[in-house]
């Protein structure tokens, strides 16, 4: 743990009604790291996404984005919009990106604020002036970027709601860092790949790690790509932390093995396969 | 031949403003997906505007054509963009998140409000604007008939297709336009990317009322008498021309709009002049029928 905390959770606390989502977490989440947020289903972890992005506002607990440069961003007291500005990015377990659009146009979407502000609200847009063009430019340069490394540039302008499943899912990741953050939130990026996707998927989140400045937050249930690239997992059950650590410790977690089984006599298998085996379980 | 061109060049004429007042109905709906009934209404207070400044040019001794005729528009336009602007502050955005028939209530309840306002500050009467551009061209002299196409009525039509080629353009390449297209399609997301929804949604308002206020100019100036009713019927005019093409659909607006103008045109020269809006509403339900997304519409999908 060397790197500087980026985002810190403390004391969340959701509640809807009597039931209660998530039950007093706290963990931080570092800048350049790849944190995970695992759990059996039902554990809170798409709620904890849910009020990191304004979707839901915490019934308790303080959500505090560290940026280095500026002051620290408490996201519980933002609007939805103003979250994202400040450089929360998302995708989605069900993907979400803009079927109607071209790929393109996903991606340049992404990027609506900067070239708002330099098109003074379209007017300058409209009169074809330098500053706009420069921004536009600049927008085109990034979405071009992010086509190339995904291997898109040929479908640029198919709409993408036609695309395959795999691109859709890695256009929507892209679709996020085109819009600058510095916290990227992804859930469960790795659902419905198989084998090689699954794996270009790892190469892809390493690489977002080392060379873009952000840090990652990931929901995941695939173990491969958990135990492959996390820098430090998150483990929730029942809305409650009950293991954090460097993934070699919580994989031999016998608490964390219990949650997922929920036996005891499933104890003495293999953490991997254990691993494995309780990814949908649940007593 | 002639008599049939003539009503064409109506038609068209007709079929313009309907598109223009249209664009209103049709991307409000596309992007809250909600009926603003008030949208009429909206284009009456353009044209009231347009006679109010005019009586003021007048007196004020502005009695240049072109010079008018661009201020006018000016005006028109930017106060009834303040009126559109509103009513979606106050009517609409409290109850954004609520149940549709509650937007739709307030949108109808709008509309009541505007047209009583209008009422009461200028009177139940007819207002009249006299002629400020007269004369026109001979298109045609056929012994039994003569074709003109009048000053206004090519006014109307340059504005109309000016005015919705930079819409267009407005709404496909700007970044506004990409804003307003990506609300459309998943609000929520757009929040997440960092677009200002509720702003996206004003300009909306905005950009359909300042198209509704040129129409509101045009009519006042084509057939110049306006009262505080006339946005009731061009409204829901101007409603099933957005429908007729397909609500949510930009060209469909422009395209129903042109059809409705000119089944009205054509049934009023051939028919009868009273039957005119049962031949219009009449369109509506054959293509509710037989085409119930509209000529443009794309069939909603079914989200698993």
């Amino acid at each position: 743990m060397t790197a500087a905390a980026l985002l810190t959770v403390e004391h969340l606390t959701m509640r809807f009604g009597g039931l209660v989502a998530i039950d007093d977490l706290s963990f931080a989440a570092a800048d350049r790291e790849i944190t995970a947020i695992i759990g059996p289903n039902g554990a809170g972890k798409t709620t904890v996404f849910n009020c990191l992005t304004g979707f839901y506002k915490p019934t308790v607990g303080q959500l505090t984005l560290i940026r280095p440069g500026s002051e620290p961003a408490l996201l519980e007291r933002m609007e939805g919009f103003r979250i994202a500005r400040a450089g929360v990015g998302r995708t989605f377990q069900n993907i979400r990106l803009f079927p109607a659009m071209s790929v393109l146009e996903n991606l340049i979407v992404a990027q609506h604020n900067e070239l708002m502000r330099a098109s003074a609200f379209s007017i300058a847009g409209l009169l074809g002036l330098e500053r706009y063009r420069a921004a536009e430019a600049r927008a085109l340069d990034r979405a071009r970027f992010w086509l190339d490394r995904l291997g898109l540039t040929g479908v640029a302008d198919r709409d993408a709601g036609g695309l395959p499943y795999g691109d859709q899912r890695r256009l929507e990741i892209a679709r996020a860092m085109c819009n600058g953050p510095v916290l990227l939130c992804l859930d469960e990026p790795a659902a419905g790949l198989n084998r090689a996707e699954s794996v270009a998927l790892n190469e892809l989140l390493r690489e977002i790690r080392d060379t873009q400045n952000v840090g990652i937050l990931l929901i995941e249930h695939d173990m491969n790509v958990v135990m492959g690239i996390s820098d430090r997992i998150v483990v929730l059950d029942y809305g409650r932390k009950i293991a954090e650590g460097p993934p070699e410790a919580v994989r031999n977690d016998p608490t964390v093995i219990q949650a997922y089984l929920g036996e005891e006599e499933d104890a003495d298998l293999r953490p991997e396969v254990a691993g494995e085996l309780g990814r949908e379980r649940r007593p | 031949m002639a008599y049939f061109l003539q009503q064409l060049i109506n038609g068209v004429t007709l079929g313009s403003i309907y598109g223009l007042i249209a664009i209103g109905y049709t991307m409000v709906y596309g992007i809250i997906g909600m009926i603003n009934f008030a949208h009429g209404e909206i284009y009456m207070i353009g044209a009231f505007l347009a006679v109010l400044c005019f009586s003021m040019l007048g007196m004020a001794g502005v009695t240049w054509v072109p010079l008018a005729l661009v201020l006018v528009l000016l005006v028109a336009m930017v106060f009834t963009s303040a009126y559109g602007w509103a009513v979606e502050r106050v009517a609409y955005r409290p109850l954004r998140g609520s149940q549709r028939l509650a937007a739709l209530i307030s949108a109808i309840g709008m509309s009541l409000v505007l047209q009583n306002y209008v009422l009461l500050t200028q009177g139940a009467g007819l207002k009249t604007l006299q002629p400020i551009v007269s004369g026109g061209f001979v298109v045609y002299d056929a012994p039994d008939f003569v074709v003109t196409l009048s000053y206004i009525q090519i006014i109307i039509l340059v504005l109309t297709v000016v005015l919705m080629a930079a819409f267009a353009s407005v709404i496909a390449r700007t970044a506004l336009g990409r804003a307003q297209r990506a609300c459309e399609q998943d609000r929520g997301m757009a929040l997440l990317l960092g677009i200002d929804v509720d702003r996206t949604i004003s300009l909306t308002f905005v950009m359909g009322a300042g198209l509704a206020a040129v129409a509101g100019v045009m009519v006042a100036l084509y057939y110049g008498v306006i009262d505080f009713f006339m946005g009731f019927i061009a409204g829901l005019k101007a409603f099933t021309a957005a429908v007729l093409g397909g609500i949510g659909s930009l060209p469909g607006a422009m395209l129903g709009g042109m059809l409705l103008g000119m089944v009205e045109a054509f049934w009023s020269g051939y028919f009868s002049v009273e039957y005119k809006d049962v031949a219009a509403f009449g369109i509506l339900v054959l293509v509710l029928i037989f085409r119930p997304t509209g000529l443009l519409g794309q069939p909603e999908i079914e989200k698993v």
